[in-house]
């Protein structure tokens, strides 16, 4: 029992400090500007409204940054090209736009329907379904990566939390 | 400059591999174990749904790396492209000391009777090179046997009509079939006069083989095992080959080729040794387990003038027939709430859907999933929901704890053209010419598997399901982890590669034993089979070794 209580607060000191660290430190592979959009591109994949958390609040944005720096390095073009495209079509204020508004434009970009002068000759689906992707995987994923911030859809779903040691841990710790 | 002659070398510490060292050893010979990937213990296990051997989104937990292994997949238009091991066109399996077996679900079946003798009991099938295997299920059942008591198998199968004999029931009890899952699945097949059981695995539900007992979590499929409870063989069969002195193991060991001498037999092989410094490791056998497409590959790059397109080739099968499993089946919405988080999630199996289902050539198994975590059921949704938006999240907030999914593997109907062979460009980190994999599955195959879903759909119906939807498959290359047929096992050197004790046609001395050999690749997971395959060629290279009187 004792051991498990020290793993379990050294396990949690650990996610507490990689936590603080994210919070404060820079963004790494967007522009402040770009993760404005993509924040709220995310929001409107996985919103909030229902008064649970969403892709905001889960951090989704932020897990999508450090992956840009690291396994989704390859992928960082389509994503500048799609944040400033989408932002275009909203005159430069696709972060600001009500959910309806930014709900109705990317309906557009799923249904293969953008310019395909800026988003190519699908028309935008390839890069939509790539970032709906991501934006889940940070929302549903480990928070270890960055996203799915203090086990938000987990909680959501009532599911426990990873136990570190053995089974049955509550979000407690 | 050579190393040390020893009697046997051994490529890969998978599934098959060290229980040939091991039989080997424990028989007095000399081995050496050359594997690819490296050690990993219980406690470096990382619950990482994003970076596991199943989800890999974030990389391979288990190898091999992505980087500096990569492979050509050429697509249904013909198109070819460079894969990424982490990417599903790889087909990857895993590269570390244990292979598959270190982070599988661990199911442990035994293939039906009729699933080694598939077309004298259906007849041949049009654009398929189906066959029969030149082995018996009573060939392999004492090494079954040898397998579920060695290497630990729990379960319980009492209640299973449709499969083989067994002398000796299983050595550990299934764990407790507590879940919600489990109740509501059997009460719903007794219903429908179906014949449930608890599923066997190579999973410790009491203490075994000095390991404690499965802690029920969810973190299974694609995960090393946090207490060591699964049963692999790195944590049995290895530790007792190692413990004869007789056996060494070298991991990040590369093997490039097999070198062979003029006329048909082997002198050794050479390999790049954890340095990246080429070796060459003299032995009086070689036995290949390196997973149906590294052993197809490893084959295919030893030439001589002997063997101009390969060892074993000379008739051209090497690398064809490769076939794997399509899952397909059903998903079940329940008014009442069904995830209780009692892994591993899947525990309930029927075998009745296995053979003798009208118009089709064999069929499935049926079970219940292991547990899904969150990813892995994301994208899980009836025709009719959206994929994103407050209605996905909405879907996912009440379903993710009222889904059940039961699913089953098909035997495939074997496609002489989907196959690896080696690309004339790409090469791996070390020089050595990677594989090209093309083709795909039989119609078959496909409609095998829209059968099944009808069945799995009609079992979730019985149970209460409120809503159900079938997901069936396409025609997409199939091998991933249950890759096989690539090496196929029969009596004739023009239709086949090794003889019935897994020795290569074309060769003295040169063994393969792993999934390579299956003809056909049974309607179940087939990593027992392999063990088992393991065991029956260990004994019989032991015996040649003896009589040989090395």
């Amino acid at each position: 029992m004792k051991r498990r209580s020290f793993f379990l607060v050294a396990a949690g000191a650990i996610v507490a400090g990689a936590c603080g660290n994210r919070r404060t430190a820079p963004w790494r592979a967007l522009s402040p500007q770009e993760v404005a959009v993509l924040d709220a591109w995310c929001d409107a994949l996985i919103p909030s409204t229902d008064g649970t958390p969403g892709a905001r609040e889960a951090r989704t944005a932020r897990y999508i940054d450090i992956q840009l720096t690291r396994r989704f390095k390859r992928f960082r073009p389509q994503y500048q090209q799609a944040l400033a495209a989408i932002d275009r079509m909203a005159a430069g204020r696709f972060a600001s736009l009500t959910l309806d508004e930014r709900t109705a434009l990317l309906q557009k970009i799923d249904r293969g329907e953008g310019d395909k002068a800026q988003w190519g000759q699908d028309g935008g689906r390839e890069v939509f379904n790539l970032i709906l992707q991501h934006a889940l995987q940070g929302y549903y994923g480990n928070p270890r990566h960055g996203g799915n911030h203090e086990y938000a859809s987990w909680r959501m779903l009532g599911i426990p939390i990873v136990p570190v040691r053995g089974r049955g841990v509550g979000y407690g710790a | 400059m050579a190393l040390d002659k020893v009697n046997a070398v051994v490529i890969g510490a998978g599934a098959a591999g060290p229980i040939i060292a091991k039989e080997l050893a424990v028989a007095g010979f000399r081995v050496v174990l050359l594997e690819r990937g490296r050690w990993h213990s219980p406690w470096e296990c990382r619950k990482d749904d994003l970076r596991n051997q199943r989800t890999a989104i974030l990389g391979n937990a288990f190898g091999p790396e992505d980087e500096g292994n990569p492979r050509v997949f050429v697509d249904d238009r013909g198109e070819a492209r460079v894969v990424l091991p982490s990417e599903g066109g790889y087909n990857n399996n895993a590269a570390c000391v244990g292979g598959g077996t270190l982070s599988y679900g661990a199911m442990a079946w035994r293939f039906h009777p009729d699933d080694f003798r598939m077309k004298s009991r259906y007849g041949p099938v049009a654009n398929s090179t189906l066959d029969d295997w030149p082995i018996t299920y009573d060939d392999l059942e004492p090494y079954y046997e040898k397998a579920e008591w060695e290497i630990g198998v729990s379960g319980d199968d009492s209640g299973n009509p449709f499969k083989g004999a067994r002398k000796k029931p299983l050595p550990m009890p299934p764990l407790k079939p507590d879940s919600i899952e489990h109740q509501l699945l059997e009460k719903a097949a007794l219903k429908l006069g179906l014949h449930p059981f608890h599923i066997p695995m190579l999973r410790n539900s009491v203490p075994y083989g000095g390991r404690p007992a499965c802690m029920r979590c969810r973190w299974c499929v694609g995960f090393a095992c946090e207490v060591d409870a699964k049963c692999g063989t790195q944590n049995t069969v290895l530790r007792t080959a190692l413990a004869t002195g007789n056996l060494e193991l070298r991991t990040n060991a590369m093997t490039k080729e097999i070198l062979l001498d003029p006329g048909s037999r082997a002198r050794g092989v050479a390999y790049f040794d954890q340095n990246d410094r080429l070796q060459e490791q003299p032995a009086d056998v070689v036995v290949v387990c390196g997973g149906a497409t590294e052993t197809a590959r490893l084959l295919l790059n030893s030439r001589s003038k002997a063997h101009p397109n390969g060892l074993g080739n000379n008739s051209d099968w090497v690398g064809r027939n490769l076939q794997g499993h399509l899952y397909t089946g059903a998903f079940g919405l329940m008014e009442q709430q069904t995830y209780d988080d009692l892994g591993p999630g899947a525990s309930i199996a029927i075998c009745d859907y296995v053979h003798g289902n009208p118009s089709i050539v064999g069929g499935a198994m049926l079970a219940n999933e292991f547990i899904r975590l969150p990813v892995q059921f994301m994208n899980t949704r009836p025709p009719g929901v959206p994929r994103w938006g407050l209605a996905a999240k909405e879907f996912m907030k009440r379903n993710y704890t009222r889904a059940i999914a039961v699913q089953g593997p098909t035997q495939e109907i074997p496609v002489w053209d989907a196959r690896c062979q080696l690309d004339p460009q790409v090469k791996d980190r070390w020089g050595i010419p990677v594989l090209r994999l093309s083709g795909g599955r039989h119609e078959h195959t496909v409609e095998i598997g829209d059968y099944i879903t009808y069945k799995a759909e009609a079992w979730l119906q019985a149970a209460g399901a409120i809503q159900t939807w079938r997901r069936g498959g396409g025609r997409g290359l199939s091998g991933g982890q249950h890759q096989a047929g690539t090496a196929r096992m029969g009596h004739d050197p023009k239709t086949s590669v090794v003889d019935a004790n897994c020795r290569v046609h074309e060769s003295d001395n040169v063994y393969v034993a792993d999934a390579s050999v299956h003809v056909t690749n049974g309607a179940f997971n087939p990593v027992l089979t392999i063990m088992a395959i393991a065991y029956r060629a260990g004994e019989h290279i032991a015996r040649e070794l003896r009589g040989k009187g090395v």
